[in-house]
């Protein structure tokens, strides 16, 4: 019970929007898409929807055949960034929607609609206009509409991004469990590395049109099989350095010269690209680290986000505490090589973490 | 208490737009008053009248008051006509345009080719074109057998008169409804897709409600347009046959400059006025209500 995309291409004219993508999608997991903007979440579910017809490829659902049928004739239901419900009618009315569409009886359509509502807690609001809705209630609405269709398909295309913090997370938690039921194949499209880790199941990272890997959430995370993935599924950004490994030392792109500890032990001589996240960095050490001036600190509460600027990029080191690091101060940032992972030139794994 | 400082310099500020206001508005609003509310005997020989412009004005028994209801009633029914037939023709002709693409700006431009003809060169321009032997317009009606004669048919006259308005000011709806159009996101059109919404659920649901602001204020400048209209019919009719197209305003110049009835004349530009400025405040409040009920 699935949701297959093979070979998947899609193009604009001479562009390649989606370069050959195939994917699993199963049901009774979060699907999750990440990405950063424009690298093609919307597009990809435009295509599982059947809004857009792919250029190349088939998409099954089931074990069947659905590339050429229109969205009309399939089960779908779809969350957008934006608010979308119809101006002109109540929340009742929004949610009952797609029913009326399908001509439900209107017993069933009362209490598929009511169950909806108490599963998103919007039953004193049945008669009120979207207009007179908080951005949350419209958004809970919209995904009350989506639910109430009991489609094969349902899509969340980064539904929580327009609304606060605060009801981010409320909603956050309240979404995996209240979809779980339903036996839909569930997609959901973010940018934030975070959102996806709390969302757990399984994370296909995006870029630039093309799914740079797929598989349980955690693990993605955990061993990021190229550059791209690591890089998407980093906040802060990754930190990244070339090298490369002649003999028992490693030479960096500056001229420096460390002895191969680590992972970077066993590997054979070449050139390297090392990527390491900001926890993987301490800021401060022996001198035996890499030397550079603090660009800029970003506080968050209990911990400190202090951007280093080393002469080959800028490295973000997650700090604990809060920390007053001034703004061209001297810094030294220590790598623990246990820790980082290393890409060949082209961008693949060649070993991770030890 | 903190006192505020004040500085009565400000009013020399305000002063140009004071004496400018005094003599655009309100010395003449005032010298319509003054001649309401009075009788001429002749040239700087007046007397006080007090109310009787008016009485006998809004009292259909006598003449000049069974004339004003009829100019009202006429000039009201042609803005309800105009307003029927240019709003939804309007909408229609928006939705029809291209979204994207080079042929957006050449259509829209098309569209609003009308608008920039001047009254008067628009009323000519039908007065020739309405004509039987050489009007395309004309001519044309009467070929298929119709009886169409502007300066004879009461029915004929008003019709063109309509068919100009239409002609000249749709296309200020459709620019409004095509730009209404346009704001509404694609998020909205690709949802109904998914919905399985037909696109008469689609007008009804999503385009009509998300156009009822820009549909307002369009609603508004055509109604006081229209309920305004003076040079077309002069042009085309000279407000005949008989009184057939002698709206509110050409009534008016009748009474003030044919007749030199000035009393009547100004008692009935000052309700005239009275009655557009009413209209254009129920325009103005509904229109900040629904703005208000979209802002929460």
């Amino acid at each position: 019970m699935s949701l297959v995309l093979e070979n998947i291409v899609l193009k604009s004219g001479a562009d390649i929007v989606i370069d050959t993508v195939s994917l699993t999608l199963r049901r009774g997991v979060m699907n999750v898409l990440l990405g950063p903007t424009l690298a093609g979440k919307t597009t990809l579910m435009r295509l599982m929807a059947g809004l857009d017809r792919p250029s190349a490829g088939r998409l099954l659902l089931d074990d069947k055949d659905v590339t050429g049928i229109p969205v009309r004739k399939r089960s779908v239901a779809m969350v957008y960034q934006q608010f979308v419900n119809y101006p002109n009618l109540t929340v009742f009315e929004n949610i009952a929607s797609p029913l009326r569409v399908a001509r439900l009886p209107a017993a069933e359509v009362e209490s598929r609609v009511r169950h909806a509502a108490a599963l998103l807690r919007l039953e004193p609001l049945l008669q009120r206009m979207p207009a007179e809705l908080s951005g949350g209630q419209q958004q809970r609405t919209a995904i009350a509409r989506a639910l109430v269709k009991r489609a094969d398909l349902v899509l969340l295309d980064e539904p929580l991004a327009n609304l606060d913090y605060k009801l981010r997370e409320e909603l956050r938690e309240q979404l995996p469990p209240i979809f779980a039921e339903s036996n839909a194949i569930l997609v959901y499209a973010t940018t934030e590395p975070t959102e996806a880790l709390l969302l757990g199941g399984e994370t296909a990272t995006v870029w630039q049109g093309r799914v740079t890997q797929h598989g349980p959430t955690s693990e993605i995370y955990r061993s990021p099989l190229n550059i791209a993935a690591a890089r998407v599924f980093s906040d802060p950004p990754l930190n990244e350095l070339a090298v490369e490994k002649r003999g028992g030392a490693v030479i960096t792109a500056a001229g420096r010269q460390l002895p191969a500890a680590g992972v970077l032990a066993g590997l054979p001589d070449g050139h390297y690209r090392l990527g390491f996240r900001c926890d993987d960095v301490t800021l401060g050490g022996d001198g035996t680290g890499f030397p550079g001036t603090v660009s800029v600190t970003e506080l968050s509460g209990s911990e400190s986000f202090v951007h280093v600027d080393v002469g080959t990029g800028i490295w973000v080191c997650l700090v604990r505490g809060v920390h007053d690091w001034q703004p061209g101060a001297p810094a030294e940032v220590s790598v623990d090589m246990h820790r980082v992972f290393v890409f060949d030139i082209a961008g693949n794994l060649v070993t991770g973490r030890s | 208490m903190m006192d505020k400082p004040t500085n009565n310099r400000a009013w020399f500020f305000v002063l140009p737009v004071l004496v400018l206001v005094l003599f655009s508005s309100i010395v003449p609003v005032m010298t319509v008053v003054n001649y309401s509310l009075q009788d001429s005997m002749g040239v700087n020989n007046f007397f006080w009248n007090g109310d009787s412009w008016f009485r006998d004005l809004l009292n259909p028994d006598t003449e000049i008051g069974a004339r004003f209801a009829d100019a009202l009633l006429r000039t009201i029914a042609f803005s309800f006509t105009a307003l029927a037939v240019e709003v939804p023709l309007g909408i229609a002709i928006a939705l029809c345009l291209p979204r994207r693409g080079w042929s957006v700006g050449i259509s829209l431009v098309i569209m609003a080719l009308p608008m920039l003809i001047p009254w008067n060169v628009v009323g000519t321009m039908w007065q020739i074109f309405a004509r039987q032997d050489i009007g395309l317009f004309g001519a044309a009606l009467t070929g298929i057998g119709l009886p169409y004669n502007v300066t004879q048919g009461s029915v004929s006259a008003w019709v063109t008169i309509v068919v100009i308005d239409v002609w000249h000011w749709t296309p200020l709806v459709i620019l409004l409804s095509y730009a209404g159009l346009r704001a509404i996101p694609d998020a909205f059109y690709q949802a109904a897709r998914i919905d399985g919404a037909s696109r008469w659920a689609v007008f009804v649901n999503i385009e009509l409600p998300k156009l009822q602001k820009v549909l307002v204020i369009a609603v508004l400048l055509r109604f006081m347009q229209t309920f305004m209209i003076y040079t077309e019919p002069v042009v085309v009719t000279g407000g005949g046959p008989g009184s057939a197209t002698t709206f509110l305003s050409i009534d008016l110049v009748k009474i003030a400059i044919g007749q030199v009835d000035v009393g009547s004349a100004a008692a009935m530009s000052l309700v005239y006025y009275i009655i557009i400025l009413t209209a254009c405040w129920i325009f103005f409040t509904v229109m900040t209500q629904i703005d208000r009920r979209g802002d929460r």
